[in-house]
């Protein structure tokens, strides 16, 4: 029982790290009509910045803190200086320019920090354990990712329902050409949007950073996830990711941790240890088909 | 008149031929992984690599060599790719390198079947390339993947730990490793976890099903930045209290600076480590602290053994490398100082050597580093020896 919560509570922990890298992506893809390949580049970029100014202030929560509108300030100024070009092009054109970004942020990455790779410790506060129930420990460090992750999650659920940009916000996602003829300052909104997009992909990279560590190309797997999260919750929806996220984090920690013995009822036992990694690999598509075949705007999407 | 013709072809000979046989350098590619998470493996690689040129005074057999050094990024594709341009386009005598049995395992038709040429493998050692697929024209200064957990094994039934659990990432290597470690380990074990390779850094799941099984120990091989990773988080999870860790290729000079205080204590089997008493060994480790103020790890001292072995073959040859029978045979013997102390190639192009057990503590100076504490078995024939059908 305790470690079925155990196992839950590391579902959870993964999820909420995907629904903040989702939320930006959804949100630019639902509202500014955006595929944005380089948003697992501004997971990076936020981790690599953490890293930097956790070193100069030698403190992890304050350098954290910093980075967030750092992380900010590249969205903005990736949004002006490219993004902007884009909205009117199709969406190859998109992709296209988006995954030329992906290969100039590994480049800038590779030229400003070193092609090495960077170690983030867990801050001395969180480096031990704690116990959630009497007797049961986990990782403080994952419990704050856990604290923090939810707590973006009810922000970013304030702001779209409750705020006038999140009026806007969801106005934009169902239909974007309608509150720009209403006289919305368009161009304001979707830098707005991209930026706050990137300050939850740089949240996400930083927290991630001291379990998985800070290196090129850490967002390109990670991204994939995130776009089948987006495509699951349906496009354009915060609920939507929020959801997926957490089956997509449960699903990974069930392949992980349940599926190797239950395949060991019916397979040799080393067949099934190298079996199960390849299939809950797998689980997460199988789910993602299944869902469009179900409903194929996703669970929350806007059907038209 | 004879011995005039035969004069005349000689300084012929002399004139044509050496000159152009000494303006052309002997030149060895050297394959490794220098970006990315991975990239501290291969630099510890390099740094290796140019010590051992330094120490042989930039010549192999009387003529200068050079090394070409290609980046395999960590992709199997990507590995394969730039060692058929060193095959094809540089045309060098000798490739050497390749920290993954996957990168290896992508690359060996390219250079040994295609290519015709000698490879030198510094570190990986698939069980395949040890069996059926073994080739006069591979060589290796490492290892067969199983031996090392094997070796340590062997130690875990004279400890008298009674219960295993295996965890590993699933490639060629990680299968081969807890197949190692099962082969002679004689306790229990209590389950064997593979993960998703090379993108899962996070070993939750897997450490709170730890926790739950309560082993007597648990077993892992995760090199590089994923042994970082995985000690971090044994450690933060409050396991290092509990189960203790013993593990191949995940504690080492690459990870030691960053685990830290963290992997005090924790015991590995390993063919090198860097207080073995012989000259040579000697002699690498400390020209290599004095240059780079680190130790190094057994990944250079197999790149550094790799260099000296081709020029053991080009010293014999006098240079001349030509006639790759000869250097094939020359390289089996093995006549050459290595940094393990001495060793025979067996059948199959691997080692036959020594293990040791070391344990992880901290230097006088306060450096993490790696000591051996007993050997842990000698002369280790590796298991696929007999499956290969070189003699």
């Amino acid at each position: 029982m305790e470690y079925l919560l155990l196992q839950v509570l590391n579902g959870v922990q993964l999820g909420l790290l995907m629904f903040l890298l989702a939320a930006g992506l959804t949100l630019t893809l639902g509202i500014m009509d955006l595929v944005n390949l380089a948003h697992g580049s501004l997971y990076m970029i936020g981790a690599y910045i953490a890293w930097t100014l956790i070193g100069v202030t030698d403190s992890f929560v304050l350098g954290a803190l910093l980075a967030l509108p750092a992380t900010f300030l590249v969205g903005v100024a990736v949004e002006i200086a490219v993004i902007r070009r884009l909205y009117a092009r199709d969406h190859l054109t998109q992709v296209l320019a988006t995954f030329g970004l992906i290969l100039f942020f590994n480049e800038l990455v590779r030229a400003l920090w070193g092609p090495g790779g960077k170690s983030i410790a867990v801050p001395a506060f969180l480096n031990r354990t704690i116990e959630i129930l009497p007797g049961v420990p986990y990782p403080a460090y994952r419990f704050a990712i856990i604290l923090v992750g939810a707590l973006v999650a009810i922000l970013l659920a304030w702001l779209v329902a409750r705020t006038r940009l999140g009026m806007l916000i969801r106005a934009g996602a169902s239909n974007r050409r309608m509150i720009g003829a209403l006289g919305v300052n368009i161009e304001l909104l979707f830098s707005l949007v991209f930026g706050l997009g990137a300050v939850f992909a740089g949240l996400a990279g930083l927290m991630a950073a001291p379990i998985a560590s800070v290196r090129i190309g850490m967002g390109d797997d990670i991204l994939i996830l995130a776009l089948v999260i987006i495509v699951i919750g349906g496009i354009g929806s915060i609920k939507g990711a929020f959801i997926a996220a957490m089956v997509v984090g449960q699903i990974d920690i069930v392949g992980r941790a349940f599926l190797p013995d239950m395949l060991k009822t019916f397979m040799s036992s080393s067949a099934a240890s190298s079996a199960a990694p390849a299939i809950s690999q797998v689980l997460v598509y199988v789910l993602m088909a299944a869902v469009l075949v179900w409903r194929p705007t996703g669970l929350f999407g806007q059907r038209t | 008149m004879k011995s005039k013709l035969f004069g005349t072809a000689t300084i012929a000979a002399l004139a044509l031929g050496l000159p152009a046989a000494a303006q052309s350098p002997i030149k060895v590619g050297f394959v490794s992984t220098f970006s990315g998470p991975q990239a501290a493996i291969g630099e510890d690689m390099r740094r290796s690599v140019e010590l051992a040129k330094e120490h042989l005074g930039g010549k192999m057999g009387g003529k200068p060599f050079e090394i070409v050094y290609e980046d395999d990024q960590f992709k199997p594709d990507v590995g394969k790719a730039r060692s058929e341009k060193l095959v094809q386009q540089d045309k060098v005598n000798f490739v050497a390198g390749y920290i993954w049995s996957n990168v290896l395992l992508a690359s060996l038709k390219t250079v040994v079947d295609e290519g015709d040429t000698i490879l030198v493998s510094a570190n990986a050692g698939p069980s395949a390339i040890a069996g059926e697929l073994c080739n006069k024209n591979f060589f290796s200064t490492s290892w067969q993947n199983d031996q090392t957990p094997m070796a340590m094994g062997d130690y875990l039934n004279n400890k008298g730990v009674k219960s295993l659990y295996l965890v590993g990432p699933n490639y060629a290597a990680g299968k081969d490793m807890l197949a190692g470690v099962k082969r002679t380990y004689k306790g229990k074990i209590v389950s064997e976890d593979f993960t998703k390779w090379p993108d899962q850094l996070d070993f939750s799941a897997e450490l709170t099903k730890v926790a739950a099984a309560k082993p007597d120990g648990i077993f892992i091989f995760y090199p590089g930045a994923h042994g970082v990773q995985f000690v971090k988080q044994w450690a933060q999870s409050g396991l290092n209290k509990t189960v203790p860790l013993y593990q191949v290729f995940s504690i080492d000079a690459i990870t030691l600076p960053q685990q830290g205080d963290l992997a005090l204590g924790t015991l590995g089997a390993q063919e090198w480590v860097n207080d073995l008493p012989n000259e040579a060994n000697k002699k690498y480790v400390d020209d290599f602290k004095k240059k780079h103020g680190v130790y190094p790890s057994y990944y250079g001292a197999q790149s550094y053994d790799a260099i000296m072995l081709m020029a053991s073959a080009a010293e014999a040859l006098k240079g001349d490398l030509s006639n790759k029978d000869k250097v094939r045979a020359e390289m089996k013997k093995a006549n050459f100082k290595s940094v393990r102390g001495d060793f025979k190639f067996g059948n199959n192009n691997f080692p036959i050597q020594n293990f040791y057990i070391q344990e992880a503590v901290k230097d006088p100076q306060g450096m993490m580093t790696v000591k051996t504490i007993a050997t842990a078995v000698k002369n280790a024939v590796d298991p696929f020896a007999e499956k290969c059908p070189m003699k």
